[in-house]
């Protein structure tokens, strides 16, 4: 179906049904309960999900096809982001030409800067793309403070011109992005009992557009091209002995997943109008690369888990405070309450960033194939849990 | 022309900060294949050794003293450190005063140990593991260490000043016959430049003229080879380890009079000392000592104010700039090895 | 204009559940039950406190969460009350904002804009917070504000000094009680000639974002008034550890002041290095060569220890102020931590009171009925005089601390001494100058 095969159909059907019903899946406890504070089903951090999603799959493109390591693939990021508020600055607050525009520039400059470093390989095409990323976060945050913002970042204001669209909404405020006229941040509530669950626009027409670009990558992955990819990966040397001219290959292979970045980045900027410099240093660009390997190299919906891994614990655990961890124990003595707060005290709230190191470690340590490769372990353990159940039930049977 | 000169001293001294922590990198990173995140953490925690030996030096016990209040108007509690007590003040305080060249010694031991440890706890497991993983390990490991220092002692950085024998500036200029102070250069930045020199030329030494160094060398230009003929490179692999932490631990323990430490300080140069390294060329020691010093300068000189009026800017991007242009003209670096970390 | 926004998770927590949750499930509640973003319908009302609390800013994030939390201990009626007792407002009662408990919840910005909207917009989002606050760089309150706006929530700002957050991106929703460039300038102006004499050649070192801007030409054109010359000006980078290559050259460029228009670890390295370069023992011109330092924190001078002895610069509040709500606050906070409070605690609690207050005077929390209330609201009692919220830009005028690098500290926390407090009208400005041109403060945004 889909020209799919039928085990990628199916992880398609997953990917699709987890976007879907993240508002669910992602909102298990109710939302008056201790644990509420575990829910990520609010639509900014659902949102950010399936833009880092994207980023992370369009990264494996490059990297667990080629194996080429770009270290500055955040750059594409901030460039689409900044596209994007340009055009919502100059044109109108509807979503569709600043995306599309964003997915070219960075294109162009993925374009641009890999012609150059494709030229080299292994660590000098790390250090080459890092390098270009760091001038252009370096530049974009001091000289180039008029086209980016600088510090603050790049704003709407309410003088900006949006030829086609208003300046100003009567009520005398900058007006939002929307999908003509649909606002990306029109949400509805659905109560269920002690369960809230909230249905985003914003977060579906993200999640539609994860959608999309997965099924591109599982295309480009199972293509012949993705196969010329991987035989670059394998030996590149070889390739190139057979008479064939790998860098095309893997130039597209680059701007194509610059051009996946720059998506993420203009999908970023219509759910929140702002772009900062930040984005493009080389901490985010290090990100996307822990969240791939993560998830797991070359697998099509590691990266995508990776993504999510990292922004949960950025976003849920840095807001545990001390005062939440009392009311968890609350219920304990006083001592043992104030011993519990204690020991777990500096994993949570600033020291997010610990707990985050940590998992990074164990991850690698136990699972060297990434998350994807602990999903993997978990299924063969049930599936052999269900045999052994089975051949235990067959055993005892003939007893009775 | 005085200020020239001026910028070649300042390069070389950021210089001899930029090949210190690249030739550690280079030994574990250039030459062992590993791709270590946390090489700067171990920067970051030579000095956090200073630290750590001036508080034990300065621990206290408080006498009330009534006469004066706190901010709270209650007696002010004054603290003596016990070295006082034991050396009487005047020479106490001279201890104190002089725990950061102190700190060497103490932190030789204790970065040895901790680069052993990292290696025989961790990285050993990752030799044979892709880059990637060790890209994650280590990166972990970096995160971990600092948030650990975090909690220990906060975020902000920590005063950590040179003893007093090195304040102030030597006058340069007046001794090459230029106007008094034109040329001025502090005292405790000639003493870095000079320990990066001892330091660069005992590491180099101990590789080329030593039976060991001998034999690492070996185990890097072909590590089966000396495997097969019964040498436990292995061994040797980890004490380079130790070395190089040591080395990465001492940079950063004589840099705390300039910066004062803090725990983030390690990310800050981490980058950087991955630019270094390559543009050095993998597998190169001299390549990343040169190119440390050549990107210093260059870095110095590009900090004129009558370059950045003429390119705006280019202070924020020379080393990148530099690297660029020199990975594009020379395809492994300044003296890269064929074949190192090129797939 | 559509009438929906972020979700009123705040409302269903506190109300609806108690009622629906026991009832059949209600299908999509429509969006247009409530007045504005997050009304609070129960018997609570929650606060968003947006800090810094990993990066280099972290000690700073974590003073200003302990000024929120001894705020929201006296709204709620414990504690010694503070700064309740010496406000010039005395509707609050210490039952909470209008008869409801004040709880918070905590965020970590990072100190980069992208991270304090995504934790502000979960405290909007996901916890219903009706107020966020806190901060410790422009970059981010600027971006917060503007997203406040969006959203229609009230920003009370924590530490931002630039003009540009009352100045050219100013927001209805959003209010400044810290200090700005501006004021630095015009507060240490007068008192370096007075120490210094009139005919200084200043080198300035920049660092290279909106903030060093605006501090940089606040201070040249209020020193250059007084009869100084400027004589280089330089942008560094932020990223930039060892100022050794911007410092070496000041001496040789005829310079006798070098001003650091720096913060945070910037200003520790910078003033670390100048210091170490020995430039405070040098006689150019005729003159001691100076160092001047315009924003001050104490942590900054904790960090840069010794090296701050007789620097002047300027600080929006400092805890050795001998004023009865200045020393209130520094006994409560003191007694509760166990050291005096930062500027950055002050001011951020300083805009947690004065935002109950204002709820509190509106008898509403919709967020355009408190910016009215703010507006151009004069009270006294909280530590820097008689202070006017202005009503067309949302800035505070208050007096400005002259502060100089102590010679004999007694403790940590007396880094810094007083030199003189400069009195409102000698810093007050004009909406329309031109430091703060451009900009639009617009309308107020009840959300919904």
């Amino acid at each position: 179906m889909l020209k799919l095969t039928k085990s990628d159909f199916n992880l398609m059907l997953l990917v699709a049904a987890l976007t879907l019903l993240a508002p669910f899946i992602l909102n298990p406890f109710p939302t008056d309960s201790a644990m509420a504070q575990f829910n990520a089903g609010y639509p900014d951090l659902m949102q950010r999900f399936v833009i880092f999603g994207i980023l992370a799959v369009g990264f494996n493109i490059l990297f667990g096809l080629t194996g080429y390591l770009s270290f500055g693939h955040a750059a594409f990021l901030g460039v689409g982001s900044y596209a994007a508020v340009w055009m919502f600055k100059l044109l109108s607050m509807n979503v569709l030409p600043a995306i599309v525009l964003s997915v070219a520039i960075s294109g162009l400059f993925a374009l641009v800067i890999g012609y150059i470093s494709l030229r080299r390989s292994g660590i000098y095409f790390s250090i080459l793309t890092l390098a270009f990323a760091q001038m252009m976060f370096a530049l974009a945050y001091s000289v180039l403070t008029p086209i980016t913002g600088g510090e603050t970042g790049l704003q709407l204001a309410l003088d900006d011109p949006r030829i086609f669209g208003a300046s100003q909404t009567p009520g005398g405020n900058i007006p939002v992005p929307s999908l003509f006229g649909l606002e990306m941040r029109e949400s509805f509530d659905l109560v269920l009992g002690a369960w809230v669950f909230t249905f985003n626009f914003g977060y579906y027409f993200c999640a539609l557009v994860l959608l999309a670009s997965f099924y591109l990558a599982i295309r480009i992955f199972r293509s012949p091209f993705g196969l010329m990819l991987r035989a670059v990966k394998s030996n590149q040397q070889r390739m190139n002995y057979t008479g064939l001219n790998t860098r095309p290959y893997t130039l597209a292979a680059f701007v194509i997943s610059g051009m996946y970045a720059g998506l993420a980045g203009g999908l970023m900027a219509s759910m929140d109008p702002l772009a900062g410099a930040e984005r493009m240093q080389w901490t985010a660009s290090g990100e996307i690369v822990l969240m791939t390997i993560l998830g797991g190299v070359g697998t099509l919906i590691g990266p995508v888990l990776g993504a999510g891994f990292i922004k949960y614990f950025e976003n849920i655990f840095s807001k545990i405070n001390d005062n939440v961890l009392h009311e968890w124990f609350a219920f304990l003595p006083d001592g043992i309450e104030n011993f519990m707060v204690f020991i777990i005290h500096p994993f949570i709230g600033k020291g997010w960033h610990l707990t985050l190191g940590l998992l990074f470690m164990l991850v690698v340590i136990y699972l060297p194939g990434g998350l994807v490769e602990g999903g993997q372990k978990l299924a063969a353990w049930f599936q052999k849990r269900g045999q052994k159940t089975e051949t235990s039930k067959s055993k005892i049977e003939p007893a009775e | 022309m005085d200020a020239i000169i001026l910028q070649i001293l300042n390069g070389l001294d950021k210089g001899s900060a930029y090949a210190l922590i690249a030739l550690g990198l280079t030994l574990i990173f250039g030459t062992l294949g590993v791709v270590n995140f946390a090489h700067g953490a171990l920067f970051m925690i030579g000095a956090f050794c200073a630290v750590t030996l001036s508080r034990i030096l300065t621990l206290s016990h408080t006498i009330v003293d009534p006469e004066r209040t706190d901010f709270l108007g209650n007696p002010l509690k004054v603290e003596v450190p016990y070295i006082h007590d034991l050396l009487g003040a005047t020479a106490g305080d001279k201890v104190i005063d002089w725990a950061v060249p102190l700190s060497v010694l103490f932190a030789i031991p204790i970065m040895i140990a901790v680069g052993v440890i990292m290696e025989r706890g961790l990285i050993k497991y990752f030799y044979k593991r892709p880059h990637a993983d060790q890209i994650l390990v280590t990166f972990g490991l970096a995160i971990v260490l600092q948030e650990v220092i975090k909690y220990f002692y906060g975020a902000n950085p920590i005063p950590t000043p040179a003893p007093e024998a090195f304040k102030g500036s030597l006058d340069f200029g007046a001794a090459l016959g230029f106007d008094p102070n034109v040329i001025i250069y502090p005292y405790w930045r000639i003493v870095y430049f000079g320990f990066s020199v001892v330091i660069i030329g005992g590491v180099f030494a101990f590789l080329q003229f030593t039976t060991f160094g001998m034999v690492v060398r070996a185990g890097m230009a072909d590590r089966e080879t000396v495997g097969l003929l019964g040498i436990n490179i292995d061994r040797r692999f980890t004490i380079m380890f130790g070395i190089a932490a040591a080395v990465a631990g001492l940079a950063g323990v004589m840099y705390t009079p300039i910066n004062s430490p803090n725990y983030h300080m390690g990310m800050d140069f981490l980058v950087l000392s991955f630019v270094v390294v390559v543009v050095g060329g993998m597998g190169s020691l001299p390549g990343a000592v040169l190119a440390g010093f050549l990107l210093g300068i260059l870095e110095s000189f590009a900090s004129m104010r009558e370059i950045i009026a003429i390119i705006p800017g280019i202070n924020q991007v020379i080393i990148y700039l530099v690297a660029i242009l020199i990975l594009l003209t020379r395809p492994r670096g300044l003296m890269g090895r064929q074949g190192v970390m090129e797939d | 204009m559509s009438k929906t926004t972020l979700t009123r998770r705040g409302l269903i927590k506190s109300g609806a559940i108690g009622s629906a949750g026991l009832a059949l499930p209600t299908i999509f509640t429509a969006q247009s039950a409530h007045a504005f973003t997050n009304e609070p319908t129960g018997s609570t009302v929650t606060l968003g406190f947006n800090v810094p609390q990993t990066g280099p800013y972290a000690d700073e994030g974590a003073d200003e969460l302990r000024a929120f939390e001894l705020a929201v201990e006296h709204l709620n009626g414990g504690g010694d009350s503070g700064m309740l007792s010496t406000f010039s407002s005395k509707v609050l009662q210490g039952n909470g904002i209008l008869g409801k408990k004040v709880s918070y919840v905590t965020g970590d910005t990072q100190t980069k804009s992208d991270a304090a909207r995504a934790s502000a917009k979960s405290m909007i989002e996901k916890d219903g917070a009706v107020m966020i606050s806190g901060g410790s760089s422009s970059g981010v309150a600027v971006a917060v504000q503007a997203l406040c706006q969006e959203a229609g929530v009230i920003f009370m700002a924590g530490l931002t000094h630039s003009n540009d957050t009352t100045g050219k991106d100013k927001r209805a929703n959003g209010f400044r009680h810290f200090f700005n460039s501006y004021m630095s300038g015009a507060a240490l102006a007068p008192v370096l000639a007075n120490a210094y004499g009139t005919d200084r050649k200043a080198y300035h070192l920049t660092a290279d974002y909106n903030w060093g801007y605006t501090t940089e030409e606040a201070v040249r054109s209020s020193t250059e008034a007084m009869g100084w010359e400027t004589v280089a000006a330089v942008k560094t980078p932020l990223t930039q550890t060892d100022f050794s290559s911007y410092i070496a050259p000041v001496l040789q460029s005829g310079a006798d002041t070098l001003v650091l228009n720096h913060y945070g670890g910037n200003m520790v390295n910078s003033l670390t290095n100048a210091v170490q370069f020995g430039l405070r023992d040098k006689q150019v011109n005729g003159k001691d060569f100076q160092i001047v330092v315009p924003l001050y924190s104490r942590l900054m001078a904790k960090g840069a220890g010794a090296n701050v002895k007789g620097i002047y610069g300027s600080t929006n509040w400092h805890w050795s102020l001998s004023d009865a709500g200045s020393k209130a606050f520094v006994k409560s906070f003191g007694t509760k931590y166990g050291f005096p409070p930062s500027q950055a605690a002050h001011t951020c609690y300083v805009q947690t009171l004065l935002y109950a207050d204002a709820v509190q005077r509106a008898g509403s929390f919709a967020p355009c009925a408190v910016a009215e209330a703010l507006e151009d609201f004069e009270f006294d009692g909280l530590g820097n005089g008689k202070t006017l919220y202005r009503g067309t830009d949302h800035q505070c005028f208050k007096d400005v601390i002259v502060v100089k690098g102590a010679e004999n500290p007694t403790s940590s926390f007396d880094l810094l001494e007083v030199v003189e407090v400069t009195p409102v009208d000698q810093i007050t400005y004009e909406p329309d100058h031109p430091q703060f041109a451009g900009g639009a403060l617009g309308t107020c945004n009840n959300g919904v």
